[in-house]
């Protein structure tokens, strides 16, 4: 009984202790010295990030060995790629910002469209073939791009809805 | 002497054992002998070449097992709730296990059956029966789920269950027990001429398998033990075994075994059928529940039908008769040809099979012994085709492999006898360890069975299995039927106790197993079909959140304003649409199971937080390597508090 006041007093020490603490310092959570900044400075070259890299040559691996884009934006088409997204990607992409997985803004600018599409279509055969793929996971913390089985049809929709996004 | 002679056939013995060690090739079977292990080896990454549904018996589940390895894939629940699967739990399944008495989660389940296209099995439904509150369940082999379960009423111990003919035109279920009919309180005692057993037709509706009661047949007060329908040329027949002829209604083991003969009841269903299509029968005020789940809303429902349509046999003459069959019969199975009717008279020392043609000869001839409360009964010696004499002792069920050939299970001398249909004569013996029920060969209860292997399933395990106390598991044996001689290859445990089993080929099912449910198809009232949908909706004390699943998130993973009392509903909409990504998700003190949920598919569990705080939740599935980051919170304020109801995913992000 004795021994059990005791630990009960100490606790209770203990909590109005870190209570006070926490009030001297007025801020949430916690911090500590990252290194990163220093580390990165020493670094000879600096690395770019698989979603900033640009290659417009890698096809990728999937259904789509070729496919040319005509210069002009199939406005029709794009309507309904947006409509496909909005419904089976948006769970993790945003078209403007980063969220889980990268945004498709401008995403023709760094990769060829049978990139992109093959990407939607084929994701686990890409992410353990391509070596972009892979460290694009990497760098979204393993996070996997998911086979929402799309049509290929539904999918040149998409593609064709990244390239109205500017 | 005596003593001599046993330690002569132990050296004899020995000698051939070492002999065939040594020199495989002169053993019997062949150099096979020593491969059976390569026999029911299926190769890492490999499939079966059969499907096996075993009944789970008392745990209420259908099993499902690849033949030859024995391995087990999935225990599909049927008439118990799964915690694992939600089934029974979520607010999706619950109707399924709706009964004229509530609702009941747990049955007996018996005798699964394929349902069949011209004689030759399908593979698109199993039908199961639970035994203890009368139903008949339907599994879709395209999802490998319970999607239809109907009560049977004027029924106890749905047991003569369920088993289909060969168009899939009626699925059949006999009653066990007889009862008063309706349901009435009177004395027991007054059993014997006023009791009542029920043979029930469901039609099966040939597209989606739709199940309805067409009629219930009102018979004698017998126990109907088992049933199997005509085929061929007895198609259009259903035969039925029947102990209790007696009557009794106590100290069955004894009172229900004087007689020398019970019977098996043949039912000329096409005939009733008919006459029911003409306005035959009578409409009779019943209770009991048919429970439909929707594939498109992902939900049951539960309706509780008011009449049955009730035919007496004595009002269509000709379509019902009695086969005298010696001593309480069990398996009641009618061979591929259908020209012969097996009586696997339980606590006879011989097997009696009857011919089709002689019934009907006899029944145009009307010679007749007698009859029972207006059923003709045919004479003994004017029905039965053969003898099969002295097999073994407690015969219980014969199943074919097509080839001319019949496997008849013996409880007693725990065995299995195949015999040669037609000469009658017994061909090969091998042991069962221990006390065999039922057996089954895949396709057995077609025109087209598979004859390759047999499975027989035994009440009693005791030691061929590592002990695990005084409960240890049940098990299935099975045999290579493909030679002359059969040949025990393997050994496995199954679920609860197995009583029957349906199996048919793989290609059968394997191209329409179904990968996923498709979102855009999803039309649960409650469905968010892609994170704009997402909401939480209080309408007073009740909160609807309407969720969605992705690797790795929920939306919204984070919800304020919920109140202690609240009763709050999770909708999880699983937005994944690849093969084999389910999430699963529970809530912390819900009185409930976890939810698992297949890509496409909607499912709600009931929350009621009873205290103040910030509750956790989370996925359940290993989805992902950010699996573990798949979480969420839940903010409780009391009851009388104005903390503003709202929700969100990622606001903070970048």
């Amino acid at each position: 009984m004795k021994n059990t006041l005791n630990i009960f007093t100490t606790l209770c020490i203990l909590l109005l202790i870190s209570c006070g603490g926490k009030e001297e310092k007025k801020k949430d959570g916690f911090s500590y010295e990252k290194k990163a900044v220093t580390e990165q400075k020493s670094a000879p070259t600096e690395k770019v990030p698989a979603s900033k890299k640009i290659d417009l040559s890698n096809k990728g691996v999937g259904p789509i060995t070729s496919l040319t884009l005509p210069s002009e934006i199939d406005e029709t088409m794009a309507t309904h790629g947006a409509e496909v997204f909005k419904k089976m990607c948006t769970a993790c992409h945003r078209p403007d910002k980063k969220f889980i997985g990268p945004s498709p803004k401008g995403v023709l600018e760094r990769r060829s469209p049978e990139w992109v599409m093959n990407m939607i279509l084929n994701p686990e055969e890409m992410v353990q073939k391509d070596p972009l793929a892979k460290a694009l996971l990497i760098e979204f913390n393993g996070s996997p791009m998911a086979n929402q089985s799309l049509s290929q049809e539904d999918a040149r929709a998409v593609l064709e809805y990244f390239r109205t996004l500017k | 002497m005596k003593n001599i002679l046993k330690s002569a056939v132990a050296m004899l013995s020995v000698l051939v054992a070492f002999t065939s060690c040594n020199n495989p090739k002169s053993s019997n079977s062949g150099a096979l002998a020593g491969n059976v292990a390569e026999k029911v080896y299926v190769a890492p990454g490999d499939h079966d070449e059969f499907y096996a549904f075993i009944s789970g018996g008392f745990s209420g589940q259908l099993s499902v097992y690849g033949l030859p390895s024995g391995r087990l894939f999935k225990v599909i629940p049927v008439f118990s709730q799964d915690a694992e699967k939600a089934y029974g739990y979520n607010e999706e399944t619950k109707p399924m296990l709706n009964t004229s008495h509530g609702f009941v989660p747990w049955d007996d389940a018996h005798h699964p059956d394929i349902s069949q296209t011209n004689g030759v099995i399908d593979g698109r439904w199993v039908f199961i029966n639970g035994n203890n509150t009368p139903r008949i369940a339907k599994v879709d082999l395209s999802v490998f789920e319970t999607t239809e379960i109907i009560e049977i009423p004027n029924s106890a111990g749905n047991h003569s269950s369920s088993f289909v003919t060969e168009n899939s035109e009626y699925v059949v279920a006999g009653t066990r027990f007889s009862v008063p009919i309706p349901q009435k309180d009177m004395p027991i005692k007054d059993y014997k001429g006023n009791f009542k057993g029920s043979l029930t037709f469901i039609s099966v509706e040939p597209e989606h398998g739709h199940m309805d009661i067409k009629f219930q047949l009102i018979m004698p007060g017998f126990d109907y033990d088992l049933a199997h329908p005509g085929r061929g040329a007895s198609h259009g027949w259903f035969f039925f075994s029947t102990y209790n002829s007696e009557e009794a209604s106590t100290l069955m083991e004894v009172n229900a075994s004087q007689n020398d003969k019970d019977f098996i009841a043949a039912v000329n269903w096409k005939k009733i059928e008919e006459y029911v299509n003409n306005g035959g029968g009578t409409m009779m005020p019943a209770n009991y529940a048919h429970n439909v789940y929707d594939e498109a809303t992902h939900s049951a429902t539960s309706t509780m039908k008011k009449e049955v349509l009730v035919v007496n046999p004595s009002e269509v003459p000709g379509a019902v008769f009695l086969l005298p069959t010696p001593k309480s019969p069990h398996g009641c199975d009618v061979d591929p040809s259908g020209e012969y009717i097996v009586g696997n008279g339980k606590l006879s020392a011989n097997l009696t099979v009857h011919s089709f043609t002689k019934m009907l000869n006899a029944i145009e001839n009307k010679k007749f012994a007698g009859d029972a409360y207006g059923i003709p009964i045919i004479n003994f010696e004017d029905v039965l085709a053969g003898v099969v004499e002295q097999p073994g002792l407690g015969p219980l069920h014969t199943e074919f492999d097509g080839k001319g050939n019949a496997y008849t299970t013996f409880f007693i001398s725990s065995e299995v006898v195949k015999w040669k249909l037609g000469t009658w004569e017994v061909v090969d013996r091998q042991p069962c360890y221990y006390s065999v029920g039922h057996l089954m060969i895949p396709g057995g209860n077609s025109q087209k069975p598979f004859g390759k292997y047999v499975v027989a399933m035994n009440k009693i395990t005791k030691d061929r299995y590592l002990p695990t106390g005084p409960e240890v598991t049940q098990s299935a044996q099975l045999y290579d039927i493909s030679g002359e001689k059969m040949e025990l290859l393997l050994d496995f445990p199954t679920i609860g106790e197995p009583h029957y089993a349906a199996g048919c080929p793989a290609d059968l099912i394997k191209p329409r197993s179904k990968k996923i449910f498709n979102l855009e198809d999803n039309k649960h009232p409650y469905a968010a079909k892609s994170e704009a949908d997402t909401k939480v909706v209080r309408d007073g004390n009740v909160v609807h959140i309407y969720m969605t699943t992705i690797r790795s998130h929920f939306s919204p993973d984070n919800i304020e304003g919920i109140k202690v009392g609240d009763k709050v509903y999770f909708h999880v909409t699983n937005l994944e649409q690849d093969y084999d990504v389910p999430h699963g998700v529970s809530m912390i003190g819900a009185n409930t199971s976890e939810l698992l949920i297949m890509p496409g598919q909607t499912e709600t569990f009931l929350w009621e937080p009873k205290q103040v705080g910030v509750w956790p939740f989370y996925c359940t599935d290993f989805c992902s390597a950010l699996h573990q980051e798949m979480q969420g919170y839940v903010r409780v304020s009391s009851a009388n508090s104005n903390t503003t109801l709202k929700w969100s995913l990622g606001e903070d992000i970048e």
